[in-house]
């Protein structure tokens, strides 16, 4: 069960750290628009198509002692990040990016401008405009987005295994403590995480789509009556 | 010791091209000043009656120009100024009023009073709401009320900030006209005190007959004529205003003779042989030319009239009549040439005094300052 409380705090502090990062940029991409712009949304979907070892190699190696960040990480706290809980958080925001980015852009993209442009008539501040109308309005786009980030952190397995190795307490997550149990043929502890791990996966998801259906339904009732 | 207070007179003299892929693309070009009170910028969909409004509001980027309000100057593009939509102290309402959905109608209103204190901003809310007659909705959401309410939700938020000038796009066009009128009245009570420049935008012709006191009428991007309804709209020089402005019937014609004399002239519709009289305009016999006549300005007799003062007298016969609300609609072909039909409005009782119906022969009888002369 230790590997399984690992994956929720692992899958927990990623989707916390990604609405940080993800929420401005994501406010960033949807409404500005400047030259260079495509090639940073490609960025963003990057880790969409790319093969989770790949990511997870050249992680590896800019987590590594004469990698550019395990020279930050070895300068600030005396130790690397390579098969360290840290840098497992640092590969999984890089490979759920674009799960917490695009529901967010989407929703940023879909408002009504014109309640954009009344917010500032009525002298409203571009931060005031964000924390008033964009964001309460956004909400269901963020629930998908935190939730998402939530389950794909929960779920991976190539990022996670070429970072973070199998460090028993450290490391080793729910999901490769699954594949150890199969390689080693104990089937019944194996069937018993993956069970675990479906109905948490089930649950999470029919919880976003249950909230977003009712904060849908209310939001679309308000553009019926107008 | 007095304190010199200018009038908030809005001057604008502004110039953007607009590129649209979808709409036409052209320059809106215009100079306007605007006094204290409601004028109506009246011009068909597509003529930039909206963009000049967002330019105006700050919402788009100007190519060149200068706005000023009360001699503050909120836009100069030659000296670089332009004050953010923010701070320009302007009132906008949008066609599709943007009410914040998510709010109740109370903090929709307290919006823009974010600067005030708590208990003066609730006295400003309260004031606003009773001016609009909406203080009963006060803790609604304002995805929960009517058409009729939002429009004067939006009302009151808009002029709780107290704008220097409000900015209206077609607010009411989907509200009955008892509603809009009422609507209107109340805006009218409220601006007796404040006295801003109020521009309402509308391609609505009975819309500018009802608040009509200075209308300027825009089309593709220019303004062409300013004045009253009367004087703007009655006597229009181009067909595609004509149209706008609902006149039902538009004719080719030639003028084949001018009575400089008279102060007339008469004109041939090209189909045939129906002539009219007109008033005399600058135009040669034989320049082609459309004739604009109100449905509303017809008259119809059952006989031949006579010692009457109108000189156009045309027999003709009714081919289709139907009813449509509380009004009838005739169409009349004209005996010299059955080509030629008329549209006539007519109300219910002359229907029933002339025991019209289809088939009928009539008379048309039109006024010579009925028929407006437009350019072809």
């Amino acid at each position: 069960m230790d590997s399984l409380i690992l994956s929720v705090r692992l899958a927990a502090c990623v989707s916390a750290i990604l609405l940080l990062i993800g929420v401005p940029l994501a406010y960033w991409l949807a409404y500005w628009n400047w030259r260079g712009k495509f090639l940073l949304e490609a960025i963003v979907a990057l880790p969409l198509v790319l093969p989770p070892t790949v990511l997870g190699f050249y992680v590896l190696i800019a987590l590594g002692p004469n990698g550019p960040i395990g020279k930050i990480s070895e300068a600030l706290f005396h130790r690397g990040l390579a098969f360290t809980f840290g840098g497992l958080v640092f590969a999984s925001v890089l490979y759920s990016f674009p799960f917490t980015v695009q529901p967010l852009i989407a929703s940023f993209e879909a408002m009504d401008r014109r309640l954009l442009d009344a917010s500032a008539l009525l002298g409203a501040s571009r931060l005031r405009t964000f924390g008033s109308v964009i964001l309460p309005l956004s909400l269901p786009g963020i629930v998908t987005a935190v939730v998402l980030s939530f389950a794909h952190t929960l779920g991976e397995f190539g990022v996670v295994l070429m970072v973070g190795g199998n460090l028993p307490g450290i490391t080793r997550t729910a999901s490769i403590d699954i594949y150890d149990r199969v390689q080693s043929m104990e089937y019944a502890e194996a069937n018993r995480m993956a069970l675990v791990l479906l109905i948490i996966s089930f649950v999470v998801l029919s919880t976003v789509y249950g909230v977003n259906r009712r904060i849908g339904r209310r939001m679309w009732a308000s553009w019926a009556s107008r | 010791m007095g304190i010199e207070i200018s009038p908030p007179v809005l001057k604008a003299q502004l110039r953007k091209a607009r590129s649209g892929r979808t709409r036409s693309s052209f320059v809106l070009d215009v100079a306007l000043e605007i006094c204290p009170g409601i004028t109506i910028v009246f011009g068909p969909s597509g003529a930039g009656k909206s963009t000049l409004l967002d330019c105006i509001a700050g919402l788009l980027k100007l190519d060149s120009g200068r706005i000023e309000i009360g001699g503050e100057v909120l836009l100069d593009v030659e000296r670089r100024i332009d004050v953010p939509p923010a701070k320009r102290k302007i009132a906008y309402v949008f066609q599709s009023l943007a009410l914040f959905p998510h709010m109740t109608v109370e903090q929709n209103v307290a919006y823009g009073l974010a600067h005030m204190p708590a208990t003066e901003q609730a006295l400003r809310v309260k004031a606003m709401l009773e001016a609009f007659r909406v203080e009963q909705l006060a803790k609604r959401k304002a995805d929960e009320i009517s058409g009729g309410e939002q429009q004067r939700v939006a009302l009151a938020r808009s002029l709780a900030t107290s704008p220097r000038v409000l900015l209206l796009d077609e607010p009411l066009t989907a509200l009955d006209e008892g509603l809009k009128q009422s609507i209107m009245e109340d805006l009218r009570q409220w601006n007796a005190a404040q006295n801003i420049p109020i521009l309402y935008v509308t391609h609505s012709r009975p819309e500018v007959d009802a608040l009509g006191e200075r209308v300027i009428v825009l089309e593709q991007g220019k303004i062409i004529s300013t004045g009253t309804p009367q004087e703007v709209l009655d006597a229009p020089r181009r067909s595609s205003l004509a149209q706008a402005s609902g006149f039902e019937n538009l004719f080719s014609g030639v003028v084949t003779e001018l009575r400089e004399a008279d102060g007339v002239m008469r004109v041939q519709l090209v189909r045939g042989a129906c002539e009219i009289e007109t008033p005399l305009s600058y135009a040669a016999a034989g320049t082609a030319v459309k004739l604009a006549i109100r449905a509303g300005d017809i008259l119809l007799a059952t006989e031949r009239p006579y010692g009457l003062s109108a000189r156009n007298i045309t027999a003709g016969r009714m081919i289709a009549l139907e009813q449509r609300g509380t009004m009838f609609v005739a169409q009349v072909a004209a005996d010299a040439d059955g080509a030629v039909i008329f549209t006539v409005h007519l109300t219910p009782g002359a229907k029933r005094a002339l025991a019209l119906e289809v088939n009928r022969p009539v008379w048309l009888v039109i006024k010579t300052h009925s028929c407006h002369v437009l350019e072809d």
